[in-house]
């Protein structure tokens, strides 16, 4: 078949470019990752040094384990609480203020982060006071700031996949004997699971990524990743840096491989469409 | 074929002693306002197969929701087999549904769909492979079992949801729109398994439709509803050949319309009022006739002559034929009467050639007996 308009090859040469510009500059750091010089710009040869630094470095390991600690529970927690806001959302009916709700689930998409941060700190410092918890800010507030706004991305994530959702079925499950509970167990569950895990997913990511929120929130004793490599930045780079960026990039990208494989098979067993 | 509830003992609806299996009385869903069922009242009985017939937006799937306890009535009662269903919700009613949309459940096999409400109820796991089974093979899907719905087409997701429907054996079985989303080829045959399975389980199945075509050929009895409201209720011979107003003449197929006047004294001969033609009818009995009435005639009831008909009790016009359509089994002719006023009359291409090979624009008699004129006062 004859394609009408542009050549392939002018085609092809822009897709590159695009590829280009987003993947360069990941590839010219893990390059220098196996950089032997300590000065980030200068090729000396190649070497592991930089990889052995890294797990000699008990500041980014414990870091790490930190970040990927709390991401974890706020993921999951995030997930929960976002699914149980949508199902209230999109099956609730419309009871009163369910405009009002939906419209501050979605909210902190939009909220700037300072801001964000900010309103966190001052509720902690002024439960502190009040109430004598949390004591002092640490993980705990971490993971609490970070559910907070990572609720809204499940949310949406899950309402989503439940606004498309045929209420027939559940109508089906109910006319055929099955309790609202049993419902929500045998037939929303398992047809949200793929949204859910999409939810999970960029909660998590969202956790791990996440430097100005943390910034406010975090006490002395607890700095996530993100804000380890920050400050590390300014005090000049070093590469053992790029080579924790090497890591983490492999992480991320197995991640998604498993992610995809996991949705994909899911959607062969029917177990719906991901969200 | 017979008509399946042409067994039902002397047909129940006509037997004033006979107890209504599902009585609704004065039925009322209204949403914002807005009355989507409005004071329904209607008696059906066991091992009928009733058609709710309406246009969209009619009402008539609010009220089978009412009926399968999806929606909560705004006023009126519900009682099935003697057993007032005021405040049950779906899952302890006698009664299941089969969905427009199949609503088979796309992360079970076929078997566990079929089994699913055998389970809720709590049945041993030998009883319900029988069951489950036995249930396939009634709706021939015994070799596909163990594949996901994915795996299906059309036709046989909707064999699913009836089997499952019907696992429960409930003493109802609610259709909506059964019929509508498959290819004619699979109407047609659809619909002869469904009166086959209706026969042979005896469950009152209760479909509702758009389908005018699809309610004649399926139901004992018809209702036919219009913005909320029923108007009227049926056998299919009944409601086509005796509608009770222009609307249910109009919804079930072609019909010719005359409006016209009672001729001074005499119900049963009526004056055109559009072409001034004396139209003969049957007198209705008992009630005073309105000033204006309308006459409606099908269009297979009229004849086509090119001599002048003769006999008692004919109306008789005269127009040319204005345009034809040749059908096979039958041919459409659209007639304009000398007076302006079209008609449409169908015939039966009984013969190879028809007798009567009419043209275009060629001059013809039209010609109907008294009785086949409908008198219709609203």
């Amino acid at each position: 078949m004859k394609r009408q308009g542009r050549s392939p090859t002018f085609l092809f040469s822009c897709l590159c470019f695009g590829f280009a510009f987003l993947y360069i500059p990941i590839l010219v750091m893990i390059a220098y990752s196996f950089n032997d010089s300590r000065l980030v710009s200068v090729w000396t040869g190649f070497s592991l040094r930089w990889y052995g630094a890294l797990w000699e470095n008990e500041q980014i390991i414990d870091a790490a384990l930190l970040s990927l600690r709390i991401a974890f529970v706020s993921a999951t927690l995030a997930t929960a609480l976002g699914t149980l806001a949508a199902l209230a959302i999109t099956r609730m009916g419309r009871f009163r203020g369910r405009t009002l709700f939906s419209g501050m689930l979605a909210a902190p998409l939009v909220m700037p982060e300072v801001i964000t941060g900010l309103s966190l700190l001052m509720l902690f410092v002024s439960l502190e006071g009040l109430i004598g918890w949390p004591l002092g800010r640490g993980a705990d507030t971490i993971t609490i700031a970070h559910i907070t706004f990572s609720m809204a991305y499940a949310a949406v994530v899950v309402q989503a996949r439940l606004t498309t959702m045929d209420r027939a079925l559940e109508e089906a499950a109910m006319d055929l004997g099955c309790r609202p509970m049993g419902v929500t167990f045998d037939i929303i569950l398992p047809l949200i699971a793929p949204a859910m895990l999409s939810g999970w997913l960029l909660a998590f990511t969202l956790s791990l990524d996440d430097l100005v929120i943390a910034s406010f929130v975090s006490g002395p004793e607890s700095s996530t990743l993100p804000m380890v490599i920050y400050s590390k930045v300014r005090l000049g780079i070093t590469p053992d840096v790029n080579a924790l960026a090497a890591v983490i990039v492999a992480i991320v990208g197995i991640g998604v491989a498993i992610a995809g494989w996991l949705m994909a098979r899911m959607a062969r067993t029917g177990a719906g469409r991901s969200a | 074929m017979s008509q399946p509830g042409g067994k039902a003992p002397a047909n129940s609806w006509e037997n004033p002693a006979a107890e209504p299996f599902i009585r609704i009385r004065n039925l009322s869903k209204t949403f914002d306002g807005f009355p989507a069922v409005d004071g329904v009242s209607l008696d059906i009985y066991q091992g009928e197969l009733f058609a709710i017939l309406g246009g969209s937006g009619c009402g008539k799937s609010t009220l089978l929701r009412l009926l399968a306890g999806f929606e909560t009535p705004t006023a009126g009662e519900v009682v099935i087999d003697g057993v007032d269903m005021a405040g049950r919700p779906p899952f302890e009613r006698p009664t299941n549904m089969m969905f427009q949309s199949y609503a088979v459940f796309p992360h079970y096999t076929v078997a566990d769909n079929v089994a699913y409400g055998l389970r809720k109820e709590g049945l041993g796991k030998a009883e319900i492979k029988d069951r489950v089974a036995e249930l396939l093979e009634l709706v021939q899907l015994q070799d596909f079992a163990r594949r996901k719905p994915r795996q299906l087409s059309g036709g046989q997701q909707q064999r699913v949801a009836l089997a499952r429907a019907l696992a429960k054996r409930p003493k109802v079985l609610l259709l909506d729109e059964p019929l509508a989303a498959l290819d004619r080829n699979l109407r047609e045959r659809t619909q002869f398994e469904l009166m086959n399975i209706q026969d042979k389980l005896g469950i009152t199945f209760i479909v509702v439709t758009h389908d005018q075509e699809e309610a004649m050929t399926l139901a004992t009895r018809i209702a036919v509803m219009d913005a909320g409201r029923l108007v009227q209720i049926g056998t299919p011979t009944e409601i086509y050949e005796y509608p009770n107003s222009r609307f249910v003449a109009d919804f079930f197929g072609a019909i010719n319309l005359f409006e016209g006047r009672v001729e001074a004294g005499d119900p049963s001969r009526i004056v055109c009022a559009e072409t001034g033609v004396l139209i003969h009818a049957e007198p209705i009995a008992g009630q005073p006739l309105p000033e204006t009435l309308f006459v409606a005639v099908r269009p297979e009831k009229i004849r086509l002559s090119r001599e002048v008909p003769a006999g008692e009790g004919m109306t008789v016009m005269h127009g040319t034929v204005e345009d034809l359509a040749y059908y096979g089994n039958h041919s459409v002719y659209r007639v304009r009467t000398d007076q302006g006023k079209l008609v449409q009359v169908s015939s039966p291409n009984a013969h190879r050639s028809a007798e009567l090979a009419l043209e275009w624009d060629e001059p013809i008699h039209l010609s109907w007996p008294r009785d086949c004129s409908v008198v219709l006062t609203e």
